[in-house]
């Protein structure tokens, strides 16, 4: 059996991300580990975009209704993670 | 059109990160975050009209959740307070890992059945490792919220055989996963579900509190792997971006966190540590014949008055007195006077990577002030004065000194070679790990006994009458 080309490019498209992660994320300054963890829990908000792509044919479907409430949790970290990261941020001060 | 809105998404997140690699730069990078998101979503949402898939009923019932999500969100956030990151974080990460659960089954459930060839079998995979993934991020992250919040006892929670019954939850969601992708039935999905969730009980049960910073790292790698997973299985290639931005950077934390442990990643997730507490042994009954060296508010005011350099070591105990703002206080006492003051931060104090630089920054002290371990290792023997600051483990010299110790080859703050330590502490009960520490017994060690916030009180008082006399 082929794999399959779409899962194949995905893969490579998942596995260079992870070298990505990983260069960037080994240059963040060990003084804002706390703001990395809740910049990434709003990125990782991003779920939301899933939630919209499985969203049903109609308002009461059972995919509608499950990605409804995916949605409502996901924004919850997309507005909490950056709204947090942006608090503590400006709490850094040189002086 | 849309696939590129979103790799430019992708960009933003990446050079979200790559902004927190300094202070200065940080704030822009959050800035981009919201960027990508915002781009990320109004591509999504405007590729859905276009596609004309989804009815506007289903879209509205969306639009209600994105906004009530956004609001509580903004209110948790903006209502915080900095020592309660940890929990915050624990209950965000729940939330990816809830979001991960539900996108698989909807994702499962608008596609029931299908041809079963290779790609079906794949996306079953796919929406299987999404949904389980997902919920051990949620209950553990659960868990682990609630050891932080002391709603659970943060001690590690040991029974016999606790390892045999990880192992076969294990193997029994591997084997509903054969049946899952088999049948394609809905069942085994749902089973594997509770058991996955189950087993994410139990493995964060089983850690103990002082290990809460490689728990909080690791789930949150694991939220990035669930996004990952949710992407894969939509043929999202955004969400599997941000799903191993995420979960390589939860990895890395866990890795750093381990390393100032000295413990191997799999030592942490297996458990145990902590749970049991030695006995007393001849050392540390010679130790407590010998007693130590306490000193009064005064005491320790007049040393401060006459070092010329002070370096103060926040712990865990710093947090939970609330004693950051005196703390401030002091330090910026003894500047006026011409001390140098720094602050020395161990990877591993507090209950989240880089927890005591933000309780610090929120105090106001200016962060160029405050150090690493390995920057301020070697300044400690020219240093008059540490200010041990409820931190316990992190400054234990068994661990380079005692090899049959617990915490034998971790790194730890060589304070002991200054010229004085004062540590403030509660009493001398050993901390976590249950480890006693020797520190408190050294000559050149004075300990000031009580609650860390109101013997900082009483030492700013002291340094500000000038000592008493």
């Amino acid at each position: 059996m082929e794999p399959q080309p779409d899962f194949v490019s995905q893969l490579t498209v998942f596995v260079l991300a992870c070298f990505v992660g990983y260069q960037v994320v080994w240059k963040v300054t060990p003084a804002l580990h706390t703001p990395l963890m809740s910049v990434t829990n709003a990125i990782s908000g991003i779920i939301v975009v899933g939630a919209l792509l499985t969203l049903g044919d109609s308002w009461s479907s059972p995919a509608t209704l499950l990605s409804a409430v995916a949605i409502f949790v996901a924004s919850i970290n997309v507005a909490g993670g950056f709204l947090v990261t942006h608090r503590m941020l400006g709490m850094f001060r040189k002086k | 059109m849309i696939a590129l809105i979103y790799l430019a998404a992708g960009v933003c997140f990446v050079l979200s990160l790559g902004g927190l690699s300094a202070p200065s730069s940080a704030r822009r990078g959050n800035q981009l975050g919201v960027l990508g998101m915002a781009l990320a979503l109004a591509a999504a949402v405007v590729g859905l009209v276009l596609d004309g898939q989804v009815d506007t009923g289903s879209l509205g019932v969306a639009a209600v959740a994105l906004v009530a999500g956004g609001a509580i969100g903004s209110v948790l956030a903006s209502r915080v307070q900095m020592t309660s990151m940890p929990e915050l974080v624990a209950v965000l990460h729940s939330f990816v890992g809830a979001g991960a659960v539900l996108v698989g089954l909807a994702g499962f459930l608008a596609h029931p059945v299908g041809d079963l060839d290779l790609a079906r079998v794949v996306h079953l995979v796919e929406c299987f490792l999404g949904v389980i993934i997902g919920s051990l991020t949620f209950t553990g992250s659960i868990v682990a919220f609630g050891k932080l919040k002391e709603l659970i006892r943060s001690k590690a929670l040991v029974f016999p055989f606790r390892h045999g019954v990880n192992l076969i939850l294990l193997l029994a969601t591997l084997a509903l996963g054969g049946w899952f992708v088999a049948t394609q039935a809905a069942l085994p999905l749902y089973l594997a579900l509770v058991l996955f969730g189950l087993l994410g009980v139990l493995l964060v049960m089983g850690i103990g509190g002082a290990d809460m910073p490689v728990v909080v790292s690791m789930l949150n790698s694991y939220s990035g792997w669930a996004a990952s997973a949710t992407g894969f299985l939509l043929a999202n290639d955004l969400l599997i971006i941000v799903g191993a931005l995420v979960g390589s950077s939860g990895a890395i934390l866990s890795y750093i966190m381990c390393k100032a442990m000295n413990r191997s990643f799999v030592s942490v997730i297996l458990g145990g540590f902590g749970a049991e507490a030695s006995g007393p042994d001849e050392r540390a009954e010679a130790l407590s014949a010998k007693g130590v060296n306490r000193a009064g508010p005064e005491d320790v005011a007049e040393l401060l008055l006459g070092a010329r350099s002070v370096v103060m070591v926040p712990g865990y105990g710093m947090a939970v007195a609330q004693a950051q703002h005196s703390v401030r206080e002091l330090t910026e006492l003894l500047q006026k006077k011409g001390t140098t003051v720094r602050f020395a931060i161990h990877p591993v104090a507090g209950r989240l990577p880089g927890h005591m630089n933000v309780l610090l920054a929120e105090a106001n002290v200016p962060y160029p002030i405050v150090f690493e371990m390995d920057e301020i290792n070697a300044d400690m023997v020219d240093t008059d004065v540490v200010l041990v600051l409820g931190a316990n483990d992190i400054v234990n010299p068994d661990a380079l000194e005692n090899p049959k110790s617990a915490l034998a080859g971790m790194p730890v703050l060589e304070v002991w070679r200054a010229q004085t330590v004062v540590a403030i502490k509660r009493s001398l009960n050993p901390g976590f790990a249950g480890i006693d520490n020797p520190l408190y017994y050294k000559d050149n060690t004075l300990m000031l006994f009580g609650d860390a916030r109101k013997m900082v009180e009483s030492l700013v008082a002291a340094v500000k009458g000038g000592a008493h006399h």
